[in-house]
């Protein structure tokens, strides 16, 4: 057992600190560090960045763009990403539809796009949830039925994050309804420009548009577009489940943050002196930063297991979905509590960065939307409640 | 709505602790005060001051010896008591069987058995739970066959608190075997000495000895022991829950705790100066007050609903048995924090009553064994869980 | 990066979970407990026998030459097994506090006795009013010719009452609570003015309470520079953290698997009572905050030997939090999901809970160590804004 990196890690770790720091556009910096919203631009501009780099979409197999690193390595560049700033990967693109294309693609499929996913040439759309199918997912109805080479899709999908800037959809639709219900689930590519697809917005807590209501009416797909087999789309949305299990904790972000909400603590008069000399509130910030050491190691232990190859079925995955998104949350919340009243005002001007103007200091400007939107990290990607239920019957037997 | 209480009551409440304060004996004060266990005897001479006062069983029917107090001043009679760190009359006399026979009972039962309830001549102990049936009580297994004019009882009870101190049972049998569940039960009142009858000691983690198993080998129990009608046991036994509502919650105990806690504190040198003077001593301690608080003022409304309305099934009072039974909980790991390393020693005979010690001081020495013991609280009486289930279905309608 | 064991980790593995799989079943442990110590003298010389009480000892001290993962192995291990030798005692402790503040020739002396098994330790530390502060030391060693007399009252002294020689603090200058001034010394456990009062701990382990009354120490018998020991102290009290935080975890899985285990086969409503989700889920977050408690466990064993020694407190006193936290959780929970049975004596689950509660006061409760944490800056630094 040897628990440190190894040098060669840590030179890997200098690079691409150095990267980072010199090639993320100031612009994109501050929004990310004042919790703005990022523009599409924003976000495609970052992917091309670090696609000319050859990092834009490490863990896909070589052959396709991927770096070839293991997981240590790919949790070191997660973390280094997190600390200076940059933004997400759309994980749409680069951690499901993507390695799904890579792994169960044709050739065309493949050609087609790889390359664009990578690039952002085209922004996907995840089509999974519907309205009577959240957590019971495989329970879904947007109907496929085929004709002649096209699917007939007639539907509604909800949730659709992004689904107004996407160019396509990968979603999951029923082809059949015999047998098992998971069983008559299909796994297709859908044009968001095709004639019968319509897009309408759903309002979230922070009163902005992020998620939308998607609907199909007799939307024709090309059977070209299909991924897999017909009727064996779930088990190919499952592969792509296990994907992000590296990253899933998102330790780098919450460690940014905290790191983010110390600094803007002494910024902040309590009592007479800054509020990072408060014990209470260094206490507070104490337990969550042991809370999220303990996370760090346990999402090293798997990264080292996963680096040696190890099962993809980790229980450990599951705690670091359940802690990562609580320990999210709980950031969000200290933030709160740091620009305490200046959280109040509504600055959704500020909040979209169409205006650098806000009442009170900056930097509080987004607590308040920040922490309700980030009330929905314990409900998407399987729920919190879910993942009790996974870890009960798979790790405990019960 | 008012909010305060009324001239008399106030009144009422410097009489109850004035004479809470005169009448209650030092021994029995400092040996509450101090978490240690009482023997026997301390009971009996408390509950017989309390009866010659009058007040042994305030809420009986008046011509059986009841003050004929409204909940209200039952409430502050509960409260002024646990504030005088006095102990509570025996719960199996004054709150579960004695209301049982009050209502249920022959007139020759009556006569019998309630003066000496009251006085209590005859401790009861409670025969209900047995191996397999504890959540699930209405499975119990222990039979009541009829022979002649007696029943004959074979089976088991367990965790029978002071079944070791006690001359007699209130239990439920199972006297129609072919009855479902809950209708094949009887109430039958069960002398301690008759021939097989066997009470075996169950240790708990505080070692000390409250609860037993009860073995029964061809118990024979005359008919006329029997309360009411055969089978008809459980809903009497289901009465007898809905009985001890106003003081379920016990706020004046855990009130009594806080002032404990906060004294010992004063004295408890912590870093060069007082616990009681950290601010995070004060902060733990100013939120389990808040709680407190809340729960108080739950517990009056429900206390002045059953003043207008008499005993109802008020489900804000499973929130009194939840938060009542946590907040206790609470203050025992509180004191065990404050006793820290002195926690340490097994003080035993201290526990037992009496006044020797290996090393702690007094105030830390039942520290460790009453944290132990108070996990309890959220075991009996119906566990909190079952207890969310009941407010789950019975309030929510889920 | 590596968590797997090397081989001769491994190996050490299995020899101790074999050992205690045979002789450290509950009810065999029951018979230990009433042994004239308290524990059994016989599977003392097995450990001996095995090597395991020269773990964390060099190899030219007869030892294994092991760190702080072979600690955690064997603690882990004792800690499933709620094992009653003073090992903790004795061999981190003790033997620690020889192997961090002696001289070479003390170590060459006490190490292999430890080892061998022929020596057991205490480390005499705390007192009365001292609490968690390890600089509270009122215990007095006053020069006498070329040697010491100590004068003072150590309390829950743990084994201290079975110890053949016993590791003393003790003020040579400075006010009560002053880091300054504070010295070591091995002091033979029935030496003219040593008395003890030997006592069960909750947790059916043994303590002692020491009185020294002009107890003479030759000048061979400091360890280390007196009037300089609190680094050694601070530094033993951090090897102990970490020792502890092994068994704890030990135990939280212990608990986490009997629970389950519990809930799998306690039938009631006619249905086992693992089927119901709230105990499902109560059972998940006892599986999180053990496996939480484990990560934590590891970065105490790989902070433990750390130079810097700001960073070393902080990592030591963040496992601690930890630790206590998520041991109460699990050690509560575990109570809760048994019911009644869960309560008692008899029934082997209630005292992993008795002896995670025991673990989380020894050497510093979780709001002291938060609070320490806190005032040291905690574990992430302030970062860059906007
Ligand atoms: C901001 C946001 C973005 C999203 N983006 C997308 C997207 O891009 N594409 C997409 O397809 N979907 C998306 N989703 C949908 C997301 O995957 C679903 O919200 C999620 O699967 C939960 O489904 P639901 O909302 O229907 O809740 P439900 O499944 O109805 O759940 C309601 C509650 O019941 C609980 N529950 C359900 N089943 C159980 C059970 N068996 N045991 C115990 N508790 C249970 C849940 O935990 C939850 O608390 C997004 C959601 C949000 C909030
Ligand atoms: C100190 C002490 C004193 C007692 N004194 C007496 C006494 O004097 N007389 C007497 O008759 N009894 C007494 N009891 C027994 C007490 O009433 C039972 O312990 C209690 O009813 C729980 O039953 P059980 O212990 O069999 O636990 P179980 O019912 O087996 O419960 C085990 C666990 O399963 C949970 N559970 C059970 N059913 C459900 C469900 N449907 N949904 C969710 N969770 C569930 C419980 O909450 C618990 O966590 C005493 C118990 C204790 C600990």
């Amino acid at each position: 057992m040897d628990l440190r990196f190894t040098s060669e890690e840590i030179a890997f770790r200098a690079e691409v600190r150095d990267f980072f720091e010199s090639n993320l556009p100031p612009d994109i910096r501050r929004k990310q560090v004042l919790g703005q919203r990022l523009a599409k631009e924003d976000i495609v501009n970052w992917q091309r960045i670090l696609n000319k780099k050859g990092w834009a979409c490490p863990l896909w197999p070589v052959e396709y763009g991927g770096t070839g690193w293991d997981a240590v390595r790919y949790f070191i560049f997660k973390e280094e990403s997190y600390r200076a700033y940059a933004p997400d990967a759309l994980s749409h693109n680069i951690t499901q539809s993507g390695p799904v294309i890579c792994a169960f693609g044709t050739p065309e499929q493949k050609e087609f796009f790889l390359p664009k996913l990578r690039n952002m040439d085209i922004w996907m759309c995840q089509g999974f949830s519907e309205p009577g199918s959240g957590s019971d997912l495989a329970s879904l109805k947007t109907r496929a039925v085929r004709e002649g080479d096209h699917y007939i899709i007639n539907g509604q999908k909800l949730w659709t994050t992004n689904g107004h800037r996407a160019d396509w959809m990968y979603g999951l639709v029923r082809t059949s309804t015999d047998g098992k219900k998971q069983a008559g689930i299909s796994y297709l590519l859908i044009d968001m420009k095709s004639p019968g697809v319509q897009v309408r917005p759903v309002v979230t807590l922070d009163n902005d548009h992020h998620t939308n209501e998607t609907f199909f009416e007799n939307v024709k797909v090309p059977v070209s577009n299909l991924i897999g087999e017909e009727n064996k789309g779930w088990s190919i949305a499952k592969f792509a489940l296990g994907n992000e299990r590296a990253g899933i904790a998102k330790v780098g972000l919450s460690k940014a943050r905290l790191a983010l909400v110390k600094a803007l603590a002494q910024r902040v008069e309590a009592d007479g002196r800054p509020l990072a000399e408060s014990p209470r509130f260094r206490e507070k910030m104490a337990l969550i930063e042991t809370e999220l050491k303990a996370l760090e190691i346990t999402n090293m232990m798997v990264v080292a297991a996963m680096a040696k190859g190890g099962s993809k079925q980790d229980p450990r995955t599951s705690v670091l979905k359940l802690k990562g998104s609580e320990l999210q949350q709980a950031t969000t919340e200290l933030m709160l509590e740091v620009a305490g009243p200046h959280a109040m005002a509504n600055q959704h001007e500020f909040l979209e960065a169409r205006t650098g103007e806000t009442v009170g200091p900056d930097w509080a400007g987004t607590s308040s939307p920040n922490y309700y939107f980030n009330r929905a990290v314990s409900i998407f990607g399987g729920s919190s409640e879910i993942q009790h239920n996974i870890v009960a019957k798979a790790v405990l037997g019960l | 709505m008012e909010l305060q209480f009324t001239a008399e009551e106030n009144a009422f409440r410097n009489e109850a602790r004035d004479f809470f304060r005169s009448a209650l004996p030092d021994a029995i004060r400092n040996r509450v005060q101090r978490g240690q266990h009482l023997a026997k005897e301390d009971i009996v001479a408390w509950q017989r001051i309390l009866n010659k006062k009058g007040w042994a069983t305030p809420m009986w029917p008046v011509e059986l010896g009841g003050t004929g107090w409204d909940a209200v001043r039952y409430f502050i009679y509960k409260e002024e008591m646990t504030r005088a760190n006095a102990p509570e009359p025996l719960g199996m006399n004054v709150h579960m069987v004695g209301p049982v026979i009050i209502n249920f009972g022959t007139d020759e039962q009556k006569q019998f058995f309630l003066p000496k309830v009251q006085n209590l001549d005859i401790w009861f102990c409670q025969g209900f739970s047995e191996p397999g049936s504890g959540s699930d009580l209405a499975s119990l297994k222990t039979s009541a066959v009829r022979d002649g004019d007696h029943y004959v009882i074979n089976g088991q009870k367990i965790w029978t608190s002071g079944a070791h101190r006690a001359d007699w049972m209130f239990g439920l049998f199972r006297t129609d075997p072919n009855a479902k569940k809950q209708r094949g039960i009887s109430y039958i009142l069960l002398d301690m000495k008759s021939a097989g009858v066997t009470v075996r000691p169950i240790i708990t983690m505080d070692h000390g000895h409250t609860v037993n198993e009860v073995f029964f080998d061809n118990v024979r129990v005359p008919v006329k022991n029997l309360i009411g009608e055969e089978n008809k046991g459980w809903s009497y036994a289901k009465f007898l829950l809905g009985n001890e509502r106003v003081g379920i919650a016990r706020v004046g105990f855990s009130a009594g705790r806080i002032a404990y806690a906060k004294a010992i504190a004063a004295r408890t040198v912590v870093d060069g100066r007082p616990l009681a003077e950290h601010p995070r001593f004060r902060e733990k301690m100013a939120l389990i007050e808040v709680e407190l608080k809340a729960l108080e003022i739950t517990n009056m409304m429900v206390v002045a609903g059953m003043k207008k309305s008499g005993p109802t099934q008020d489900p804000r009072t499973s929130v009194l048995k939840l938060k009542g039974t946590e907040i206790q909980q609470a203050l025992c790991e509180i004191l065990l924090e404050i006793a820290g390393p002195a926690a340490l020693a097994h003080e035993h005979a201290f526990l037992e009553g009496s006044d020797e010690l290996i090393t702690a001081p007094e105030w830390n020495a039942t520290a460790a064994p009453n944290y132990f013991r108070v996990r309890a609280a959220t075991i009996y009486g119906g566990t909190s869980e079952v207890q969310r289930n009941v407010v789950a279905k019975g309030v929510l309608g889920l | 990066m590596d968590f797997d064991l090397s081989e001769e980790q491994r190996m050490l593995k299995e020899s101790v979970d074999r050992l205690l799989e045979d002789r450290y079943s509950f009810e065999q442990r029951k018979t230990y407990t009433r042994a004239a110590d308290g524990w059994s003298r016989e599977l003392w010389k097995q450990y001996a026998d095995l090597g395991l009480l020269g773990v964390p000892f060099s190899q030219d001290h007869g030892g294994f030459g092991g760190g702080p993962v072979e600690t955690m192995i064997l603690m882990e291990a004792f800690g499933k097994a709620l094992v009653l030798e003073p090992y903790f005692a004795t061999v981190i402790l003790f033997g620690g506090a020889v192997k961090i503040a002696g001289s070479e020739a003390q170590k060459a002396d006490l190490l292999p006795k430890v080892a061998e098994g022929k020596l057991l330790g205490a480390f005499a530390h705390s007192e009365r009013d001292s609490r968690y502060d390890l600089a509270d030391v009122k215990t007095t060693a006053k020069k006498d010719g070329t040697g010491w007399v100590l004068d003072g009252e150590k309390t829950v002294v743990i084994h201290g009452d079975c110890a053949d020689k016993l590791v003393v603090s003790a003020r040579v200058s400075g006010g009560q609570r002053d880091k300054d001034g504070l010295a070591l010394f091995l002091v033979d456990a029935k030496a003219p003015g040593v008395t003890r009062k030997g006592y069960p701990t909750q947790d059916s382990l043994r303590a002692a309470d020491i009185t020294l009354k002009g107890v003479k120490v030759a000048a061979s018998d400091v360890l280390g520079e007196p009037g300089k020991a609190y680094a050694a102290i601070e530094k033993i009290a951090q090897s102990a953290i970490q020792a502890l935080s092994a068994e704890a975890v030990g135990g939280m899985q212990e608990m986490l698997d009997i629970t389950v285990e519990y809930l799998k086969t306690r039938q009631q409503f006619g249905v086992p009572i693992g089927s119901f989700q709230a105990l499902q889920h109560r059972a998940v977050d006892m599986l999180v905050a053990t496996e939480q408690a484990r990560s934590m466990a590891m970065f105490a064993a790989m902070m433990v030997d750390e130079k810097d020694a700001e960073e070393r407190a902080k990592a030591i006193s963040a496992c601690k939090v930890h630790i206590g936290k998520s041991g109460r959780y699990v050690g509560q929970q575990s109570i809760q999901l048994h019911g009644g049975i869960g309560m008692t004596l008899e029934y082997k689950v209630g005292h992993y809970f008795i002896r995670s509660t025991m673990i989380e006061i020894l050497f510093g409760d979780t709001d002291h160590h938060l609070a320490a944490l806190a005032r040291a800056g905690g574990l992430i630094p302030a970062g860059t804004t906007a």
